[in-house]
C-alpha cells in the first residue's frame, strides 16, 4: 500500500492531464458546433463539411485520450 | 476497454465502504472521461446532422414578380416592394440611366429598414449607422455582419421583374 501510493499519484497526474486535454477539446468542439449552426442558419454552407471533419477528428482525439486513460490506469494497477 | 462500467468482483461492502480513496478517485475520473467522450460524440453527431441537412437541402424556388416598369423610377430614386413574400420588404434603386439594383430592405444586423442615401450613394441603416454598398450590397461600415441579400432583376419588355434572391 505504501509503495503503491507514489505510483498512483503519478498515474493520477497523467490521468488529470488527459482529462484537462479532453475538456479543452470539448470546449473547442462546442464552439465549433455553435459557429457551424450559426453559419448554416445564415445560409453559408461552405463551412459545414470542414466543420464536420474537424469535429469528428476532435471526437477521435477525445476517444483516444479516454482509451489511453483507461489503459494507463489498468497498467498502473497491475504493475 | 468497455465504455460501460464493469461489475465489480469485490463484495458489496468493499464497494460501499471502500478504504482505498485513490481507487475511488480512479473510478470517478475514468467515468468522467467517458462522460466527456460521449458528450464529444454528441457534438460530432450534431455537426454531422448539420452536414446532412446541408447536403439534403432543396434549392429554393423564387417566384417571378413584376417590380415595376422601366422609367417609373427616376435616376437616384427608389421604389419599395416586397419579395419573395409579402413579409419581405425590398428596395429598388436606379443608380444611373440603365442600372437598377434591388436588395432586401432588412439590415443584417438587427433587422432595421435600410434606406438609400443619394448623397453618399449608400444603403444606410439608421439604427446603428451601418452602411452597405449600393453596387453589390456589401458592408461598408458599421456592425452588420453580412451583406444585404440581393434581388436578381431581369428586364422583360418594358417591365422590370424580380427572379430570385442571392445570399439569402
Amino acid at each position: 500500500m505504501a509503495e503503491q501510493a507514489p505510483r498512483h499519484k503519478k498515474a493520477l497526474v497523467m490521468i488529470d492531464g488527459a482529462l484537462a486535454l479532453i475538456v479543452i477539446l470539448l470546449i473547442v468542439q462546442m464552439w465549433l458546433l455553435s459557429a457551424t449552426l450559426e453559419a448554416f442558419l445564415g445560409g453559408h454552407h461552405r463551412v459545414v463539411l470542414p466543420a464536420a471533419i474537424v469535429s469528428g477528428a476532435l471526437f477521435a482525439a477525445c476517444l483516444g485520450l479516454t482509451l489511453f486513460t483507461g489503459r494507463f490506469d489498468e497498467q498502473s494497477r497491475t504493475r | 476497454m468497455s465504455l460501460l462500467r464493469q461489475p465489480s468482483r469485490d463484495p458489496l461492502w468493499r464497494d460501499e465502504f471502500s478504504v482505498h480513496a485513490e481507487d475511488e478517485q480512479y473510478v470517478t475520473r475514468r467515468q468522467f472521461a467517458k462522460f466527456l467522450t460521449l458528450t464529444s460524440l454528441a457534438m460530432a453527431a450534431g455537426n454531422i446532422w448539420i452536414l446532412a441537412r446541408s447536403v439534403m437541402r432543396q434549392p429554393p424556388r423564387f417566384p417571378v414578380v413584376t417590380v415595376g416598369r422601366l422609367g417609373d423610377v427616376p435616376v437616384g430614386g427608389v421604389k419599395l416592394f416586397t419579395y419573395p413574400t409579402p413579409n419581405d420588404p425590398c428596395i429598388l434603386v436606379r443608380t444611373d440611366e440603365q442600372t437598377y439594383v434591388a436588395y432586401s430592405q432588412v439590415c443584417t444586423h438587427l433587422s432595421c429598414a435600410v434606406f438609400f442615401s443619394a448623397k453618399t450613394r449608400r444603403l444606410e441603416c439608421p439604427c446603428h449607422n451601418g452602411s452597405f454598398s449600393v453596387s453589390d450590397g456589401s458592408v461598408i461600415a458599421g456592425p452588420p455582419p453580412r451583406p444585404l441579400p440581393k434581388i436578381t432583376l431581369e428586364r422583360r419588355g418594358s417591365d422590370l421583374v424580380a427572379t430570385g434572391v442571392e445570399g439569402a
